[in-house]
């Protein structure tokens, strides 16, 4: 496994653009090249150089430090996200498929069918609106759409496995449908639940980049990616270097999460990877 | 298929009725009441005590629930409360700039996404292949505002070749309206277009891999034959469908895209009134939007039900 995940050059491409992202926000936490609430008017939309490598915004702040301190947002947004669509989704998912054809698997997939008929970013958009533009809210609102999708994997994936006669022997055994759910068939959905985990992921930086460049994400001072976006707007055609990193920042994080989901995917499944090729 | 076609149809009620409601409950639960919440903190107290009047706050949950479906059920949206304009007739004059550019952009996808899938698939593995895929990655992950920037600096600042923003108007003419049309539909497109090519292609290459192309091929067809006579039609229900899905996202995709370019269509009309608080007009497009999304859902199921009668026994 380990072989076969390094010669996976989608998953190594997109472990290490990850890891650089995910490494980047860990690191400003106790080290940044330049602080990123001082402002030197002076040196504002300054373009790269030695002292400031991505060059610097309209406060004269370090393009760089700030795209740093931007990750953490990112990161903490949509892996929030992914946690409170794993955390809902998944149970709801194995209590579906548990009670397959009853009323509680019609009422659950009727739900998520209800959820998924709402355009995502406009009900985002609606909820930060009313209970007022912040982190939290964006991550309420991203998180609420993430569990429709993994209520339907996991559904998906366990009703093939309510089939297999190791359930049918744990059934003959005596175990409840909980036990069985959380000891059989859980263990065998972990695979595809972290590689659509990933994907997730991925969505829920754009989701969030989109909402704080409206101005409905992270508000000020928290630096975040998609402001600082909003922010380059207007000065896109004197300092176009504003605009590009935190573009590039945005691209290369999503651009690796979703390789890694990729990658994840044919180390789990062999089959496919055979298959696609 | 006339029974399948009755239970999509109280199915779509049913979503129609809970999506109401939804709607409804999110704008009732905001902090204080909707009047208090519209009119600010430094409300006088007769504006706030005439605004609930107008608002109808005064009546039961169910009352104000029942008189909003009713007014949109009869075309009547309400009133806009900041520009004191019916809501209705400020929805159709944007309608005339977002439909069009949701429809540009599905088109521009299908365009592209169509012979890039067809073309990766028949020569799988190969440079194109790779190259087509390697595209769509990049398609997928890039935010579709800031490729919309990015356009704007290269075609409208440094070659002037559109206008950075705005919308020329239809009185100008069908040629000036797509022209400042084309670049967010190039923008909204762009995503979408990648994605359908993945489906496109894979899609494809099941199909390929079926014992019937086998045959087709056993009887003397040529590989060109068997793929546009054979493999083609019976890829295409998969695409059908997220072309159906992405009429959602292209929708919810155009609020941020039309403030990119500052287009005056529905998706500005909704940011602007939620920032100027004014929740006539946000409940009554979000409502429009997602009627729009279901409906259009409801189509494609039917649609397919009509192609393939398989599916009419499935949900």
């Amino acid at each position: 496994m380990m072989r076969a995940a390094l010669t996976n050059r989608a998953l190594v491409i997109g472990l290490v653009l990850s890891l650089i992202f995910v490494g980047a926000a860990l690191l400003s936490f106790i080290w940044v090249p330049q602080d990123v609430g001082a402002m030197d008017i002076p040196n504002k939309m300054k373009p790269p150089s030695a002292a400031h490598p991505l060059g610097t915004d309209h406060f004269g702040r370090d393009i760089l430090s700030m795209i740093m301190v931007g990750a953490r947002t990112s990161i903490a947004v949509a892996v929030v996200a992914v946690v409170i669509g794993m955390g809902l989704g998944v149970p709801l998912g194995l209590a579906a498929a548990a009670r397959r054809g009853g009323l509680l698997d019609e009422v659950i997939m009727r739900g998520n069918d209800l959820i998924f008929a709402f355009p995502s970013l406009l009900i985002a958009i609606m909820i930060t609106a009313v209970f007022g533009p912040s982190a939290l809210n964006a991550i309420i609102a991203i998180g609420i759409f993430n569990i429709p999708v993994f209520a339907r994997l996991t559904r998906g994936a366990a009703l093939s496995l309510w089939t297999r006669d190791y359930v049918l022997a744990a059934r003959v055994a005596g175990k409840g449908a909980v036990r069985i759910s959380a000891e059989h068939i859980l263990p065998n959905v972990t695979n595809l639940l972290i590689v659509q985990g990933t994907i997730q992921f991925s969505l829920g930086i754009l989701a969030e980049a989109a909402l704080s460049y409206v101005g409905l994400g992270a508000q000020p001072p928290i630096p975040s990616w998609g402001r600082m976006l909003a922010d380059s707007q207007t000065m896109i055609s004197i300092a176009s270097h504003m605009a590009i990193f935190p573009g590039m920042a945005i691209l290369l994080t999503v651009l690796g999460l979703n390789l890694m989901g990729d990658g994840l995917r044919d180390l789990f499944d062999p089959r496919i990877r055979r298959d696609r090729r | 298929m006339l029974r399948y076609v009755l239970k999509r149809l109280v199915s779509l009620v049913i979503s129609l009725a809970v999506a109401s409601l939804v709607i409804f409950v999110a704008i009732e639960v905001v902090p204080g009441d909707p009047a208090a919440y519209m009119l600010g903190m430094n409300a006088q107290p007769d504006t706030l005590a005439a605004l609930r009047e107008q608002l109808g706050l005064n009546g039961t949950l169910a009352e104000r629930y029942l008189s909003w479906v009713g007014g949109m059920l009869t075309g009547d949206f309400g009133t806009s409360y900041t520009y004191r304009t019916p809501v209705a007739e400020m929805i159709g004059e944007r309608l005339w700039i977002s439909l069009p550019l949701a429809l540009y952009a599905l088109t521009l996808s299908t365009l592209i996404a169509f012979p890039a899938g067809v073309w990766a698939a028949s020569r799988r593995g190969s440079a194109v292949d790779m190259g087509v895929m390697g595209v769509t990655q990049l398609g997928v992950a890039i935010p579709n505002f800031w490729f919309a920037m990015l356009m704007v600096l290269v075609f409208a600042i440094n070659l002037r070749w559109f206008s950075a923003g705005g919308f020329a108007g239809w009185e100008q003419g069908v040629w000036a309206a797509m022209k400042s049309l084309t670049l967010p539909a190039i923008a909204l497109a762009l995503p979408q277009a990648s994605i359908l090519t993945r489906v496109m292609r894979s899609s494809l290459l099941d199909t390929l891999s079926e014992d019937f192309i086998r045959t087709a091929r056993a009887k003397g067809l040529t590989r060109r034959q068997v793929l546009w006579r054979h493999a083609l039609r019976n890829a295409m229900i998969p695409v059908l469908t997220i072309i159906g899905m992405q009429f959602s996202f292209l929708m919810a995709g155009a609020i941020i895209i039309e403030n990119v370019f500052f287009l005056p269509g529905l998706g500005r009309l909704v940011f602007q009134a939620i920032s100027a608080r004014d929740l006539i007009v946000v409940e009554s497009v979000v409502m429009l939007l997602v009627f729009a999304v279901i409906v259009v859902n409801f189509a494609v199921d039917v649609a397919y039900a009509a192609v393939d009668p398989r599916l009419r026994g499935r949900r």
